[in-house]
């Protein structure tokens, strides 16, 4: 398991005597900005991933529990989840057009695709926003049953998720008007890049096991 | 038991009125007269000698890794006293509440002292310890300039302090929840705990949280990816190899934490029904729920200061640490088993046989890779040249002291043994036989080891010895009578007790508390006599006092802004005693400009903010919620519009610093 790195291997202890081993590195240069960002983000979203799968753990366990009220049968329109869905998955496509116009060095292609992101994303929280006050009137609200309030929060967390990124989404367009396609911009688009996708990933966990198991059961 | 009923919300204040001052306890009138008096006097000689600009610049505002460390352990330091002196008042109200007595503490405060004596001890003692430490000493010892994440660094801590003052705000204004430090429901539920107690603990947690889980991340990716050239994986020192795996427990339990607690807040805010008695919530989620972050917790406070005892063992030992390797896969091992052993916290819940004895063995293998690692602190010993300073006498302490709180751990794993034992004050005699012999020992033997590092100056070892003779004695003496009268069958968190034989331990263990209130005493007495009398104390080895093995140890004490004017470059484990021994040049000129980030302001005011949104939450004053809320975020944008976060430390000044310190090690020379 001690397999020196490639760079200790150039710089390990001489074999001939006449060589000096180096104990500094003399000829040193700074770590290029913002170069641990990605792990960094990587590792955050993760922590998040473990958000959601307690959420997901919770509407495992209580996802029965419907204290006498309604089902998902009785309460899920399958139809306007799949359109709700489709708008999400299209907001990933959209985003990642914005990524190939990023590397073709492209601002104006950049900006247009993240505002046509952040409108599907909108779309979603629409649909999404409409469901719950659907609900809510119909008295599935999330003090109606165990059920339902860990439905409303794994559902409604994804949905905050999504606010932030929009939010974020609107801020990074003015930064990009504002400097343009600089290093840290770039970075700051593939960090969104993880964010927004990973939130795709999320989504499908949720129409599969609530909406689409929901209806099966 | 609530003294008054909930109070109606208002449109401007929520929850808050008059009513919330605590006019009526005369213990926390005294308490806030000192607590306003001794603030008036800080503030005072702050301003007194012009020290609010300093205070800013230098600190406040620092991402200095090292700066920020010591913030951490101040912090850890003043919440040690207030969480000490929870644990002096359960002792002495247990030593006299007998015969009829109803001691001096009612019910309402008895159960607000031992849950805040346990979520401060946690939360706001140990983890700003061990944060402190690892911030402060893992960059050094991977020859790394600052962490990956210089800003967040900063924004971590001043969330961690905002969740501590959120924290002792309750002491004086409404009160703190009465459920125990983990606020089981349905007790901690908005049913049975209609008051403001929980929400501040749910808040201050949160806040607190938000730090922790963002240091975890920062320390693991500046350890993954800012190493020097030349340090593999398994060249690392020890205590930086305990710590990446603590901050990956960090991060892999917090969100956990994090997800309850906003489950249970829901429950008590909004009405849903996670853990509520009726309309199919289960309580029972909520203790699995957790535990499974409280687990891991107790590792991620123990895991660093194994490394702690491995560097002191090694260095003081005057060897290499016997047995590296599997001392790391050791580490390995614990940080995966504390993930599968969490139902041992409620055996008697009724999970069955099955469970039960499966939970039961996995918290028996883990101490297998503990066992491992005591004897590789042993054999470090054997044959080596013990050098018996105070960190080495601390790490024996800690041997000695945790061997036999991990054997009684091992008593309570049998599920049989637990369902007489659970919730007995064996369980707490135990607990705390493993975290003050194993975190605390620990700290005490770190602060020793590495101040000379931060501060230049040697700790003075008279005023130490005391410290370490009190503490050590004074443990034994609180917490043996706790084993016993546990094994009497005596229960946890009793205000009063009926039968008057049991008394005598009781007294006994009061009288242990005073000890290490002795010993505590002693220690800022250590404290103070060493800043005394710095001068004498100075160490004229050049920032190697110890005769050290690892990267820390080759560098200035205290280390310049830059940590090393070259990085080092790494071609064995104990990189610094290979430096040594094979006759390393220090480089004395050639010195090129450093990169460094820039101070900022931002993490203070952002923390500021959410503390704010903290208090409007437990107080329901919603406006101020949402205005607070709507502060941080236009603030944390506001921030991302600022590109320029670094500047050079020109060569020039490099030079100077460098020479310094050539001139110091000449003379000391």
């Amino acid at each position: 398991m001690s397999a020196p790195t490639m760079t200790a291997k150039t710089l390990t202890a001489p074999t001939s005597a006449n060589e000096p081993v180096q104990f500094y590195d003399l000829d040193e240069h700074a770590h290029p900005e913002g170069h641990s960002t990605m792990l960094g983000f990587w590792i955050y979203l993760m922590s998040d991933c473990l958000i959601f799968a307690i959420l997901f753990a919770c509407y495992a366990v209580l996802g029965g529990s419907y204290a006498a009220g309604p089902a998902p049968k009785d309460l899920f329109d399958l139809k306007l989840i799949a359109l709700n869905t489709a708008m999400l998955l299209f907001s990933s496509i959209t985003y990642g057009f914005a990524v190939l116009q990023m590397q073709q060095g492209k601002v104006r292609g950049v900006q247009i695709w993240l505002a046509v992101t952040a409108l599907f994303g909108l779309a979603f929280l629409g649909i999404e926003l409409y469901e719950f006050h659907h609900l809510i009137e119909i008295g599935a609200g999330p003090q109606r049953s165990a059920f339902l309030s860990s439905f409303f929060t794994l559902v409604g967390t994804h949905g905050l998720h999504v606010t932030f990124g929009i939010i974020w989404l609107v801020t990074l367009m003015f930064q990009l008007s504002k400097h343009g396609l600089i290093a840290a911009n770039k970075r700051r688009v593939m960090c969104l890049s993880m964010f927004w996708h990973f939130l795709d990933v999320v989504w499908i966990g949720v129409f599969t096991f609530v909406y689409l198991m929901g209806v099966l059961r | 038991m609530t003294p008054h009923p909930a109070p109606e919300t208002g449109p401007i204040l929520g929850k808050l009125s008059l009513e919330a001052l605590p006019l009526h306890e005369p213990i926390l009138v005294i308490t806030f007269i000192g607590v306003v008096l001794g603030g008036i006097a800080v503030l005072g000689l702050i301003t007194k000698y012009r020290l609010w600009g300093y205070l800013w610049t230098e600190w406040f505002t620092t991402v200095d890794h090292k700066r920020i460390g010591i913030m951490y352990m101040i912090l850890g330091l003043i919440m040690f006293l207030r969480g000490f002196a929870d644990a002096i008042m359960m002792r002495l109200q247990q030593a006299m509440a007998f015969g009829g007595s109803e001691g001096y503490l009612t019910p309402h405060h008895y159960d607000q002292v031992f849950t805040a004596h346990g979520v401060i001890m946690i939360f706001f003692v140990a983890m700003p310890f061990i944060t402190g430490l690892m911030n402060y000493v893992v960059p050094l010892q991977i020859g790394a300039r600052d962490v990956s994440f210089p800003f967040l660094n900063n924004f971590s801590f001043w969330m961690t302090t905002a969740g501590a003052v959120l924290t002792m705000v309750s002491l004086f204004i409404g009160e703190y929840a009465q459920t125990g430090w983990l606020a089981y429901p349905p007790l901690s539920g908005i049913a049975y705990s209609p008051n403001v107690g929980v929400d501040y603990y749910i808040w201050g947690l949160q806040i607190a949280g938000v730090g922790t889980t963002l240091s975890g991340i920062n320390l693991i990716v500046t350890i993954l990816k800012l190493r020097a050239p030349g340090m593999g994986l398994m060249k690392m020192p020890v205590f930086t190899w305990t710590s990446l795996c603590a901050n990956i427990l960090i991060v892999a339990s917090f969100p956990i934490l994090t997800a309850t607690l906003v489950l249970l807040t829901l429950d008590r805010y909004v009405g849903t029904n996670f853990f509520t008695n009726d309309l199919g919530g289960s309580p029972m989620m909520y203790v699995n729920l957790i535990w499974i972050w409280g687990h891991p917790e107790v590792y991620i406070l123990v895991l660093p200061l194994f490394g702690v005892f491995s560097e002191v063992t090694s260095t003081f030992s005057g060897k290499r640490l016997f047995g590296y390797t599997s001392m790391v896969y050791a580490t390995i091992c614990i940080t995966i088993l504390s993930y599968l052993v969490w139902l041992h916290h409620f055996f008697t819940m009724g999970s069955g046989a099955s469970v039960n004895s499966f939970f039961g063995i996995t918290t028996m293998v883990i101490s297998i890779p503990t066992g491992a690692k005591l004897f590789n602190w042993l054999f470090t010993m054997y044959r080596g040249r013990i050098r018996f300073e105070l960190p080495m006498m601390w790490t024996v302490a800690f041997m000695l002291t945790f061997v036999i709180g991990g054997m009684t751990g091992v008593l309570l794993a049998v599920p049989p043994a637990d369902f007489v034992l659970h919730n007995s004050l064996f369980l707490i005699a135990h607990f705390h036989n493993v975290i003050i012999g194993g975190v605390l020992f620990g700290l005490f033997a770190a602060i020793n080891y590495w101040w000379p590092k931060a501060f230049g100056y040697k700790l003075d070892v008279f005023w130490g010895k005391i410290s370490f003779w009190c503490w050590v004695v004074g443990f034994w003496v609180a917490f043996t009578p706790l084993y016993i009268l546990g094994l009497m069958g005596v229960t946890r968190r009793m205000r009063v007790f009926d039968d008057p034989s049991l008394q005598i331990w009781f007294v006994i263990a009061g009288i242990g508390a005073l000890i290490v209130a002795a010993g505590i005493g002693s220690m800022l007495i250590q404290f103070g006599v060493s800043i005394w009398r710095r001068k004498e104390l100075r160490d004229t080895t050049g920032g190697d006092p110890w005769d050290g093995r690892t990267l820390e140890w080759a560098t200035s004490s205290p280390p310049p802004d830059y940590n090393f004017a070259f990085t080092p470059v790494i071609h064995d484990l104990d990189a610094w005693y290979d430096m040594k021994s094979r006759g390393h040049q220090r480089p004395v000129g050639g010195y090129r400009d450093i990169h460094m980030p820039s101070n900022t302001g931002t993490g203070m005011i952002l923390s500021g903010f959410c503390l704010v949104m903290g208090f409007a939450l437990v107080w329901h004053i919603w406006w101020l919620v949402a205005l607070s809320f709507a502060a941080t975020i236009v603030g944390a944008i506001y921030h991302t519009f600022n590109y320029k976060r670094d500047f050079d430390i020109p060569a020039a000044t490099v030079t100077a610093v460098e020479e310094a310190r050539t001139r110091q090690l000449a003379a000391g020379a």
